[in-house]
């Protein structure tokens, strides 16, 4: 359903992403993973068309950039990797907004309908006791639960995460894939992750792309991708070692 | 800070409760003052102005001049000074996620007076539309101002932190301040005149200034009610707000534009009130809360009352001398100021960059 084509970012006139192909298809959850600097978060905003890039990035083979900011956030929805707020928005304020895509006049008010999917994506990731909280008193991982629930209200075709689970312990590292795992069975639906954490991407990912100075270094299954060889290569690091020495101390 | 987001019913007694203080000083500032005139003459009066009821016979010719001529236009203007900085100074600081915005804070405010300045040093002489041309020419130069202070800002940190603009905004206004006052003693005009520009002040307006502000106070802030929500978005962010469909480019250029309509008529027919859009927003949010559905039509009427109330004591607390008004708002709202920085400071533990 979304395709990309050949993309490539320049910042400054510092080339950051070259030459990037990539592919996606319903109930896909891609893990792209890397090492910091690798281009990752370049590339999920260039593709929601933040960024000038040169090449393509087709959706169910439409031209991403002749879409309309409201028509992209209709189909494509991002969950950043932090967010500071300065005002003290209630949690429901800050979820409601993600009916806004769907909102087609400037007069428009949200119907019966709008309500309910901002409930359920309360309760889907267990706010509905915080929803009349201010987002300021909430915890770095609560923040992060808040805006997963908008990106559910917002509904969207692709979910993009941005390494999602930063703030979250273990437990809501969890929580938070589950969700997504489970709205990506649904109609239509895929996800692209940044993601650090190699035991996610082996729990959750479909299929994996490993990038390394801003061009992908290998794509296809997880267990393709994420081979020793690799990752020693692109994180210069005995990745294998690290992780076998975890288990050994365990038993 | 606690969430403040009242019921529809507490939001209604919040508005009319506004009203009613706004009405109040309303009244108080077309009786009070260097003269005074009992309240029931005044009410008589304006009863009769507005509605065509009653009589006012028995009431002095002076009084009822007074009232008319003089006190009724300056609370008018006033109050929708207060009501405009107010509304662009919440309007931007939703817009730019950052409580310490505003069009003095921003310089966006001694921008504006330059460009009056500017228009009355060099001479022009429009036949009627004289004031026209000195509010217009005002306006541009506001709005240039604010794309210069974020284009600066921007450049130097793409994330627009608060202390970054903020700073910008303190370099500019003292650029801008020092280049009207080198025009004003250039051009031989007395020094009252950059008193005016630096201070604010509301020492002989009349009906045409009235006028003048209408049509831009009703239609800058009614259009940037429309964009409640769109605000509402951006304070979460620029970019998440792009995340949830906000056309980010071209809303935060129609804002802008709207902020700078409201804020140069201010500053051509009152001077720089300084603080008043960073101050009644951050009270109008204890009140109601930041949604902006709420926030900015709220702060119209808080901040109109305010500046009516500022206006009535710098006339009357050292009557017959009069201070400028803009003494009075710097002062609490200088106060303000370093107390929401350091106050924002503690909570972050001293770090506050995106």
């Amino acid at each position: 359903m979304l395709e990309i084509r050949n993309l490539g970012v320049k910042l400054g006139g510092k080339a950051i992403i070259t030459d990037v192909s990539l592919e996606l298809n319903p109930h896909d959850i891609l893990m792209i993973v890397g090492p910091n600097g690798a281009g990752k978060s370049t590339l999920i905003r260039a593709v929601m068309q933040l960024y000038p890039y040169t090449g393509r990035v087709l959706l169910d083979g439409e031209d991403l950039s002749r879409l309309k900011p409201r028509q992209l956030a209709a189909r494509m929805g991002v969950l950043a990797q932090r967010h500071q707020l300065q005002f003290p928005q209630t949690v429901r304020e800050v979820v409601r907004l993600g009916r806004y895509a769907h909102q087609k006049s400037l007069f428009n008010t949200l119907d019966g309908a709008d309500l309910g999917k901002i409930e359920a994506a309360l309760e889907r990731t267990g706010l509905t006791s915080l929803a009349h909280r201010s987002v300021l008193t909430l915890s770095g991982g609560e923040l992060q639960r808040v805006f997963l629930a908008q990106l559910l209200a917002q509904d969207p075709d692709i979910l993009i995460l941005d390494e999602p689970t930063n703030h979250l312990d273990l437990k809501y590292q969890i929580a938070m894939f589950d969700i997504v795992k489970e709205w990506s069975r649904a109609d239509g639906k895929a996800v692209i992750a940044v993601v650090h954490d190699l035991n996610t991407v082996f729990a959750y990912g479909t299929r994996a792309v490993l990038m390394d100075k801003g061009r992908v270094f290998a794509s296809g299954d997880v267990d393709q991708v994420l081979t020793p060889d690799n990752l020693n290569e692109v994180y210069q690091v005995n990745v294998a070692h690290w992780m076998k020495n975890l288990m050994e101390h365990w038993g | 800070m606690k969430a403040v987001n009242p019921s529809k019913s507490a939001t209604v007694l919040i508005y009319g409760l506004c009203l009613c203080f706004f009405a109040a000083a309303f009244l108080l500032s077309v009786s009070v003052g260097s003269i005074s005139i009992s309240l029931d003459e005044t009410l008589r009066i304006l009863v009769k102005r507005v509605f065509g009821w009653g009589t006012v016979e028995g009431i002095s010719e002076s009084n009822i001049t007074i009232i008319e001529a003089v006190r009724m236009p300056r609370a008018l203007l006033a109050a929708m000074v207060g009501g405009a900085l107010s509304i662009s100074g919440a309007a931007m600081q939703g817009l730019l996620k950052n409580p310490l915005a505003d069009g003095s804070t921003l310089g966006v405010s001694s921008g504006g007076a330059l460009g009056a300045v500017l228009f009355l040093v060099s001479g022009i002489n429009l036949p009627f539309v004289q004031e026209l041309g000195l509010t217009l020419t005002s306006i541009l130069f506001s709005f240039l101002s604010l794309l210069l202070i974020l284009g600066l800002s921007y450049s130097i940190d793409f994330q627009l932190s608060t202390h970054t603009i903020i700073l910008t905004g303190v370099i500019f206004s003292m650029l801008t301040g020092s280049l009207t006052s080198m025009l004003v003693s250039l051009s031989g005009d007395s020094l009252k005149q950059v008193v005016f520009w630096s201070m604010g002040s509301f020492s002989g307006k009349g009906w045409h200034h009235v006028l003048i502000m209408l049509p831009f106070f009703i239609g800058g802030s009614l259009l940037l009610t429309l964009f409640s929500r769109e605000l509402n978005a951006f304070a979460l962010g620029e970019e998440q707000a792009r995340y949830v469909g906000v056309n980010t480019r071209r809303v935060k250029l129609i804002i802008l534009i709207l902020i700078s309509l409201l804020i140069g008529v201010s500053v051509s027919l009152s001077g720089t009130i300084g603080f008043v859009g960073l101050v009644i927003p951050h009270m109008t949010r204890m009140l109601v809360g930041p949604n902006h559905t709420r926030l900015l039509p709220a702060s119209l009427f808080v901040g109109g009352t305010f500046l009516m109330l500022a206006d009535l004591a710098s006339r009357t607390l050292f009557s017959p001398a009069e201070f400028p008004i803009g003494v009075v708002t710097s002062f609490i709202g200088g106060i303000l100021f370093i107390y929401l920085f350091y106050s924002r400071r503690n909570r972050k533990g001293g770090d506050e960059h995106a």
